[in-house]
């Protein structure tokens, strides 16, 4: 349970609030770096793809026209070259989704920090920074690889100087780029969802009626039921079981051979009625060390 | 045993609502907004601020987490759909050449001046180095980028480069691996300015030093007038171009390390936006400059010429930038 607070806790340093005009706060979620790296990633293999399309095109047209006059082909070539690396990444992020195809596959936007829209100058200003934070330590790389001893040496101090800029998302708690901190915008995650089906009452057949006491069903909190929600919408035999089992040693219920989900659904049912009853009276209990003030 | 009934009959009868917004936005997204009808477009805020209240209902009333989710997921597309981008491409367009740009490049004179004194004391030092000992010539300038013209070259090669261009086919391949390669050198010491401005004067410099060498050479024999015409066509939008990228990487890196009333992070940010602006612009002179090296300079071969067309650009990008003008009105 420690592990589960300690996760609860971490899941709520990452929400960041954005009250709308109307007065509700959004609460968007930041996105972590193990789902930018990969949208990144995503990114740079569709640009190597598209450049190798470009490549192709090119080739097959320049042998088709003739090499003699093949100079629009190089034309096309180089300019298809500097648009993909530069205006990828500006075009498909000043679109309405604010997203590349990466960050879309990712469930991520682009957002601006103080909550205004998103206008091209950040977008501008967030994506020309990549030249630093990608581009220059790649050709350090590549340059280290390349030269002799001494300037292998150059190659290195100079990757260790534009590490700094790659590994900026890594020190600040909110996981911008240094992109991100010049045109004031972060990534949150905005996944589309579908909605679920409710979690039905009464649907195992030939469960016994569960009655539980007000003291048997007070024994949680709210964050105790959202994870026991979880695991009925994702239910897993032996999951089931434990919890079973340690809700029914909590309660003081004896084990009594009875399915556990059906258990376990019937108590949820239970517990969230009361609570939810406990709500409207103005009486929440975040988790089951929530205690509430003795009169 | 009751059940939750409130928050499950909430649930139920806003259900409906939800799934439709969802549907429209759906549309929206993966389409545009034109493939929306208009009683879609009439229904979309209403819908929108039924979730908000839906949210705002649930957060308070219901344990559902999934629900919650969905909800928070819903509002925050629906929002940034709702109070997103307004304006068309074109109009956003007419805005940057009409007022945006212009304004961000006199919000940075202060650094303009600084970078433009930047490059002149490196061409003056690459034309003085150069002059004193030519040796210096191979060091300042890459033999890929001097192509045959140093101090080995005899007179009557140099002469032809600057009049037949460097070897008749393939020019306006050139050109265009110029134009992208001096842009790339721009959004470099534009974003290396983040690094407290040092590594984007070194470029400066270097370019400068690059140029001051080569007028050296051609000054050497007896060419620097000519040599002037050749560089000042496509130069003077070019360098203006640099110069600018220069200044914008200056104001990011003082920005950082002198944030004034700002926090260091707001200062970087309203910064970086500026400059943002100013560097969408030194792409578009960079490509003029592209076009004056591939076409003007082959068209054009008469030194006057090139120095009238080389002044009057300079003069177009000033008065552009510079010249006053009334205030937008709303």
């Amino acid at each position: 349970m420690a592990e589960l607070a300690l996760q609860r806790r971490a899941e709520e340093g990452k929400r960041r609030s954005l009250v709308t005009p109307e007065g509700v706060d959004l609460s968007l979620r930041l996105a972590d770096i193990g789902q930018r790296i990969p949208a990144f990633l995503v990114d740079l293999m569709l640009m190597g793809a598209a450049l190798v399309a470009l490549t192709f095109v090119c080739m097959v047209g320049a042998f088709t026209i003739g090499l003699t006059s093949a100079e629009i082909a190089v034309i096309v070539w180089l300019l298809g070259f500097f648009l993909l690396r530069n205006f990828y990444f500006i075009l498909m992020e000043m679109g309405p989704r604010a997203a590349t195809f990466g960050k879309r596959m990712a469930g991520l936007r682009v957002v601006a920090r103080s909550g205004e829209r998103l206008t091209a100058d950040r977008v501008i200003a967030r994506n020309m920074m990549r030249e630093i934070e990608f581009y220059l330590p790649l050709s350090f790389l590549f340059y280290g690889a390349g030269e002799g001893s001494v300037d292998a040496l150059t190659g290195l101090a100079g990757l260790a100087w534009t590490g700094l800029f790659l590994f900026f998302p890594f020190f600040n708690k909110d996981r911008m780029r240094v992109g991100d901190l010049l045109a004031g915008t972060w990534v949150v995650s905005a996944p589309r969802r579908k909605l679920s089906a409710d979690l039905a009452p009464g649907a195992w057949e030939g469960a016994p009626e569960y009655r539980f006491t007000a003291a048997q069903l007070d024994v949680y909190g709210v964050f105790e039921l959202q994870t026991l929600e979880q695991l009925l919408r994702d239910p897993r035999p032996e999951a089931a079981a434990t919890v079973a089992a340690a809700i029914r040693a909590k309660i003081g219920l004896a084990e009594d051979g009875s399915h556990d989900l059906a258990f376990l659904n019937a108590y949820y049912d239970a517990a969230r009625a009361r609570m939810e009853r406990g709500l409207l009276f103005g009486k929440r209990r975040a988790d089951k060390f929530d205690l509430p003030v003795q009169p | 045993m009751t059940a939750p009934a409130d928050s499950r009959r909430f649930r139920a009868a806003r259900e409906g609502e939800w799934r439709r917004l969802e549907d429209i936005l759906m549309r929206a997204e993966s389409k545009s907004v034109r493939a929306l009808s208009d009683e879609d477009l009439l229904a979309l805020p209403i819908l929108y601020r039924g979730a908000l209240s839906s949210l705002s209902v649930a957060r308070e009333t219901s344990l559902d987490l999934e629900l919650i989710t969905y909800l928070e997921g819903l509002c925050a597309r629906a929002y940034f759909f709702v109070y997103g981008v307004r304006t068309s491409a074109g109009s956003r367009m007419t805005a940057f050449f009409a007022r945006d740009w212009p304004a961000a490049v006199r919000g940075l004179w202060r650094e303009t001046l600084v970078s433009f004194a930047i490059t002149l004391i490196g061409v003056m030092a690459g034309y003085l180095l150069v002059s004193s000992d030519s040796t210096w010539f191979d060091s300042l300038v890459p033999s890929g980028m001097a192509s045959g013209r140093d101090f080995a070259a005899t007179d009557e090669y140099l002469r032809s480069t600057l009049y037949h261009g460097e070897g008749g086919r393939g020019l306006a391949a050139f050109a265009t691996f110029l134009f992208t390669h001096n842009a790339q050198v721009c959004v470099l010491s534009f974003s290396l300015g983040f690094a407290f401005g040092v590594p984007t004067a070194m470029l400066l410099v270097y370019n400068g030093a690059m140029a001051g060498a080569m007028l050296a050479l051609f000054a050497s024999r007896g060419l620097g007038m000519e040599m002037g015409g050749w560089l000042i066509i496509h130069g003077s939008t070019e360098f203006f171009a640099i110069v600018l990228a220069g200044a914008a990487g200056f104001r990011i890196g003082w920005s950082v390390v002198f944030p004034g009333e700002e926090s260091r992070l707001a200062a970087a940010t309203i910064a970086g936006r500026g400059a943002a602006i100013v560097m969408a612009g030194v792409v578009v002179m960079l490509f003029c400059a592209g076009l004056l090296e591939g076409l003007g300079r082959q068209l054009v071969t008469g030194d006057i010429a090139r120095y009238a067309i080389g002044i009057a650009m300079l003069a177009l990008w000033c008065g552009f930038f510079y010249l006053p003008r009334p205030a937008a009105n709303g």
